[in-house]
């Protein structure tokens, strides 16, 4: 089992990989996968059962990527796992491209849902939670929302849905990386309370830093309860690793150019080492 | 070469200006400002911009509520956004009561690109034209988007206009105006009328200029309102052409190709194609080489255009 360093330098790899992808593309969505790349390294090379070379096994826990603008992190994450060569990465956004700007379900082995408009994916989510209850199947759902994506009410009727049907098999976790498009979340359309909001709906509530992998993954791993679905609330940093992407909106929907790339891949090329 | 600009940067252009001399005019818009340039509008009149967050469906109702109360409300965000996401909002609480709304959006057709199928609208002509008292207006460049702006402000009731992400060629006047429910004759010819849409009348343009080198003269029709259709002027093309084809940077079911075939059928049947994506989803490329792939250039009209005209000898 991989302890917290390494999956932290995986981690990084999946930021290296997320720098490349976009800037090579020349588009997509930096910042966002950066905030992720710790949960991404924590579920794929840690937490969920999963067999990449098997992607449809009915036992695989499930992922489903609600803030489906970062697909680089999911493909990156993906392609070190094993579910498909690396020599597809980069190819995203491309013409002919099975990497497409959002993730696409039946075109990418290991991606479950399609997903890129905002607000679906926690639905999608629950159905895939409410099957397994139905069928008496033990893999558990996880799902990566947005913060700013919780501004949309279908969330909080999904919420509000698996809070209901008792769906403890599910786990939502929100990147709370503070920033969307306009800039703070708090100012565009204010979220907190948060967790209490969460909690209100009925959900098991955990606060934990996205960055402290051994926290992160604690939180992962805790055992599911009978009764309630439960939301992992990560405090992160938008574009986490690169020093001149951190909390930068800027970086919401742009690649690096290629000055920035190089000092980029720089820098996590010596967080690696 | 013709000139290019972004269609998008001209409705910011106009909604600064109305901010300045419309005082009744609200802008909301859901976290995409910078991007459908209601920005612009922002930065005049702070306190009549609305950002709502990334809930569209809440946006159209609060629209409607604002409209209510005697505002004239434009709500912006992309085109899949602002017509799917929100449609059956957009129905019961603007269409229906005929409120003042203009729901303006950005990043329609498949020249989206990179950003693939999900982001890609190819129905929303075909969803806003379905709903009553709702006028759909589609510019076919810059200087269109510009003045017509102030033409949906000006007109009481709803409105849906859409624009592309990226630059289009230019083929009007600065000062040309435009008229909501007139369809615009670009160029005159004789053997088969091209109806375009957006910006594919530039390509109706290009495609009138492949087929006059086939000896093939084709009369080019800007149809920058889709509804209410200029009937009269559809009508007196096909009479005069006997053959049409329509071409539009949207689904062939529901859009233009749709509406002129509906015209047509009723008023004065003739052959007709349709140029547009065949009921099928869009992906990740260029412009450009989704336009190849999908069949939306020149050329791909210009083949339509010699099958019509080869049927009107046949049919
Ligand atoms: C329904 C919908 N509205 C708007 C968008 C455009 N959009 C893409 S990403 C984004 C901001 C997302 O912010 P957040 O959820 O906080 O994501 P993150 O910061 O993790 O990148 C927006 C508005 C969209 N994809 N879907
Ligand atoms: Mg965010």
């Amino acid at each position: 089992m991989r302890g917290p360093s390494e999956l932290s330098r995986i981690a990084d790899c999946l930021r290296l990989d997320v720098i490349n992808m976009t800037s090579e593309a020349g588009s997509g969505h930096p910042g966002g996968s950066l905030s992720a790349a710790d949960l991404m390294a924590a579920l794929y090379f840690r937490v969920m059962k999963h067999r990449p070379s098997d992607p449809s096994w009915d036992g695989r826990d499930r992922f489903v990527l609600s803030k489906g603008h970062v697909a680089p992190v999911l493909y990156a994450a993906l392609a070190e796992a094993g579910y498909f060569p690396r020599s597809e990465l980069p190819k995203l956004r491309k013409m002919g491209s099975m990497l497409q700007g959002h993730p696409v379900r039946g075109k990418v082995p290991g991606v479950e849902m399609s997903t890129g408009s905002l607000g679906q994916g926690l639905s999608m989510a629950c159905g895939i939670a409410l099957a397994a209850k139905m069928d008496g199947k033990g893999h558990r759902t996880f799902c990566l929302l947005g913060d700013g994506e919780l501004q949309s009410g279908q969330n909080w009727e999904a919420a509000m849905f698996a809070a209901h049907y008792k769906l403890s098999n599910l786990v939502a976790v929100v990147d709370r990386n503070r920033l969307q498009i306009v800039g703070c979340t708090e100012e565009a359309m204010a979220l907190e309370p948060l967790a209490d909001k969460f909690t209100a709906f009925g959900w098991e509530t955990v606060r934990v830093d996205g960055h402290d992998m051994d926290a992160l993954v604690k939180a992962l791993e805790k055992p599911l309860g009978k009764e309630r679905p439960r939301c992992i609330i990560m405090d992160t940093v938008k574009g986490k690793g690169v020093s001149f992407m951190e909390n930068q909106a800027g970086f919401h929907g742009r690649a690096c150019n290629q000055d920035e790339r190089k000092c980029a891949v720089d820098e996590l090329k010596e967080a690696i080492e | 070469m013709t000139e290019r600009l972004v269609q998008r940067n001209y409705y910011g252009k106009a909604l600064a200006e109305l901010a300045r001399t419309r005082k009744d005019v609200v802008v909301l818009d859901a976290d995409l400002a910078d991007s459908t340039k209601t920005s612009e509008f922002r930065k005049v009149a702070p306190e009549r911009f609305v950002e709502v967050g990334i809930a569209e469906q809440n946006m159209i109702g609060v629209a409607s509520g604002l409209a209510a109360s005697g505002k004239t409300v434009f709500a912006s965000t992309f085109a899949v956004f602002a017509t799917g996401r929100c449609w059956e909002q957009i129905r019961l609480s603007v269409a229906y009561p005929k409120l003042n709304v203009k729901i303006v959006a950005t990043h329609c057709g498949i020249s989206v690109g990179e950003d693939g199928a999900s982001h890609q609208a190819l129905e929303d002509i075909s969803l806003m034209r379905s709903l009553p008292n709702v006028a759909v207006v589609s510019p076919a460049d810059a200087h269109q988007a510009y003045a017509a702006t102030f033409e949906i402000a000006d007109r009481e009731g709803p409105c849906y206009m859409r624009m592309g992400r990226s630059e289009v060629p230019v083929i009007t006047g600065e000062g040309d105006g435009f008229e909501i429910g007139k369809a615009y004759v670009v160029s005159d010819g004789s053997d088969v009328t091209l109806f375009g849409t957006g910006q594919m009348v530039h390509g109706c343009i290009e495609a009138a200029k492949i087929l006059g080198s086939k000896s093939i003269s084709a009369q080019v029709v800007n149809v920058s309102t889709i509804k209410p259709m200029d009937v009269g002027a559809v009508l007196k093309a096909a009479k005069s052409t006997g053959c049409a084809v329509t071409a539009e940077e949207h689904s062939v079911i529901g859009g233009l190709g749709s509406a002129v075939a509906e015209c047509l059928v009723e008023g004065y049947p003739v052959p007709m194609e349709r140029v547009g994506t065949m009921d099928t989803f869009g992906e990740s490329g260029t412009p450009r080489q989704l336009f190849e792939k999908y069949g939306l250039t020149p050329k791909d009209i210009a083949a339509a255009a010699e099958r019509a005209v080869a049927r009107k000898s046949r049919d």
